[in-house]
């Protein structure tokens, strides 16, 4: 690892005017699993560090009239312990319960974790591909295997967080903090895929850090559930995964978000999974029809079709969990 | 507001709790707390593995959890609690009841992984006296083994965890022996 200045920051406003100094040359640095991964493998070289562990007041999970607020600094396996989640989120639960390794997730923060870069070879390797400003993305002929089959231009990375998943479905939000003041985004709105940039994952500016994830309670009746296929069983990265959060009333579904992991640059919706399903029964023929319908405009690269038929595999599985 | 960065190499000072004892330690900034323990404290136990955070063998315990030694930086270890297999150890100097069921069954055959299973399962059963086979290789998922096989740690694991609640627990002789 290079050498760099390490800044504690031990307010939120200490932390903002660290980064906003550095122009562009800094990180932050919360649980570091991700970004001690790239510092090593040194296809990131910031100048300084901003340590925002120090933060005081950033680790709780609190329950209010409107949902559940968790602080950016909580760490996964804090969250997967939390009752509420396990007994009203389960889709989360689930999420998080198959999120990298045990040891990880007691280092790893909720704000870190939806900050995570993707885990493309290519990105992580010494090569200048587009996402770091080259001027070439090396998966379209290259070794492809774990790449996006939907929503990829130009750049064909996968977002690789689990989490960011399940909190698309649960329509959670994300609280920023920045020189400009303070905000709070849907987090669809987070992720932007490469079409948007190319050289970033979400709008977090250089200047600004997330504080907390909010998500609403869900409505009596709501369903969800998470599955996610690893070629490592014990731990590892998504080779797709697949989230539904749905509204039953007598059996038949009110409403209902569907997101899928592992196969696109950002945590992506299937809108056109939803309109199968929304105002039916989920019957073995919608479920079916839905899940071809999230998997229609595949464009798969060369070697990773099998995501196709694997992300209408764990679709089917989790509208029959929802629909049990 | 661009400002010159000043990338520093220079030594900083840290102090924290290391297996139960006060420590101060000297290290450049960059360090991992894995690169501290062993090269600045001597505390080899602690294996450098994948450095990616894949293998497990660089777990320690931080305020009583296990992490990643490799993919924490030294720093940010100040004021915290470290434990490492150095310090597990009984207060009477007597080896921990994890180490002799290693020990006793053969879970450790190279024993580079170790260290790692050892500590990581250790916090398991501080809050799980008696965990079932399932939570054992939940618990000890992240860390890889590649000679046992990994039956013997569990089997370690459940046996430390009976003799730890007092119960008088046999080992097997077809565990040691293999079958007749």
């Amino acid at each position: 690892m290079r050498a760099f200045e390490f800044h504690p920051a031990h307010q939120i406003s200490d932390a903002i005017r660290s980064l906003d100094e550095a122009n562009g040359n800094a990180r932050i640095c919360a649980g570091g699993t991700d970004l001690l991964s790239r510092l090593k493998d040194d296809v990131d070289n910031p100048e300084r560090l901003v340590c925002i562990r120090t933060l005081p007041d950033l680790r709780y999970i609190r329950n209010d009239k409107d949902g559940v607020r968790i602080g950016a600094l909580t760490t996964l396996s804090t969250i997967e312990e939390d009752a509420y989640v396990q007994k009203q989120l389960p889709l989360l639960h689930q999420a998080l319960q198959v999120t990298a390794a045990p040891q990880i997730r007691n280092q790893a923060t909720m704000g870190g974790s939806i900050c995570q870069r993707p885990r493309c070879w290519y990105l992580r390797g010494p090569f200048d591909c587009l996402r770091k400003g080259g001027k070439e993305c090396f998966a379209v002929y290259g070794e492809n295997k774990y790449h996006a089959i939907l929503g990829g231009h130009l750049c064909y990375i996968v977002h690789p967080s689990d989490s960011a998943t399940a909190l698309v479905a649960l329509n959670a939000s994300v609280k920023i903090h920045g020189s400009k003041g303070e905000k709070t985004v849907p987090i669809e709105k987070f992720f932007v895929g490469p079409e948007v940039n190319i050289l970033k994952e979400n709008i977090l500016e250089d200047d600004e850090i997330i504080t907390e994830v909010f998500i609403p309670h869900p409505a009596p009746g709501c369903r969800g559930a998470f599955n996610k296929s690893r070629e490592r069983q014990s731990y590892d990265f998504a080779l797709a995964s697949a989230a539904v959060q749905c509204r039953m009333s007598r059996g038949v579904c009110e409403d209902v978000r569907v997101v899928l992991g592992g196969v696109a640059p950002i945590p992506w919706r299937s809108r056109e999974a939803e309109a199968v399903v929304r105002g039916k029964k989920l019957s073995a023929a919608t479920i079916r029809e839905a899940s071809e319908a999230a998997l229609r405009n595949a464009k798969p690269l060369t070697q990773n079709d099998y995501k196709v038929d694997l992300t209408k595999l764990l679709l089917t599985k989790s509208f029959q969990q929802v629909s049990i | 507001m661009a400002k010159k960065l000043k990338r520093k190499t220079q030594k900083v000072h840290i102090a924290f709790t290391l297996n139960g004892e006060p420590c101060e330690v000297a290290f450049a900034p960059h360090k991992t707390l894995l690169e501290v323990l062993r090269e600045d404290l001597n505390l080899t136990g602690t294996k450098h593995g994948c450095e990616l955070g894949e293998c497990g063998t660089c777990a320690v315990l931080v305020d009583r959890k296990p992490v990643l030694s490799c993919l924490v930086l030294g720093l940010t270890v100040e004021g915290r609690e470290v434990t490492t297999v150095e310090g597990m150890q009984l207060a009477d100097g007597s080896l921990h009841p994890l180490q002799t069921a290693f020990a006793d069954l053969g879970a450790a055959q190279c024993g580079y992984c170790t260290p790692g299973f050892l500590l990581t399962a250790k916090e398991l059963l501080e809050k799980n006296s008696k965990p079932t086979r399932d939570d054992i290789k939940e618990a000890l998922s992240g860390n890889l083994c590649r000679c046992t096989g990994y039956i013997k740690i569990y089997e370690a694991v459940e046996l430390a965890a009976a003799r730890m609640r007092g119960e008088a627990a046999e080992v097997p002789e077809e565990v040691v022996l293999g079958l007749k």
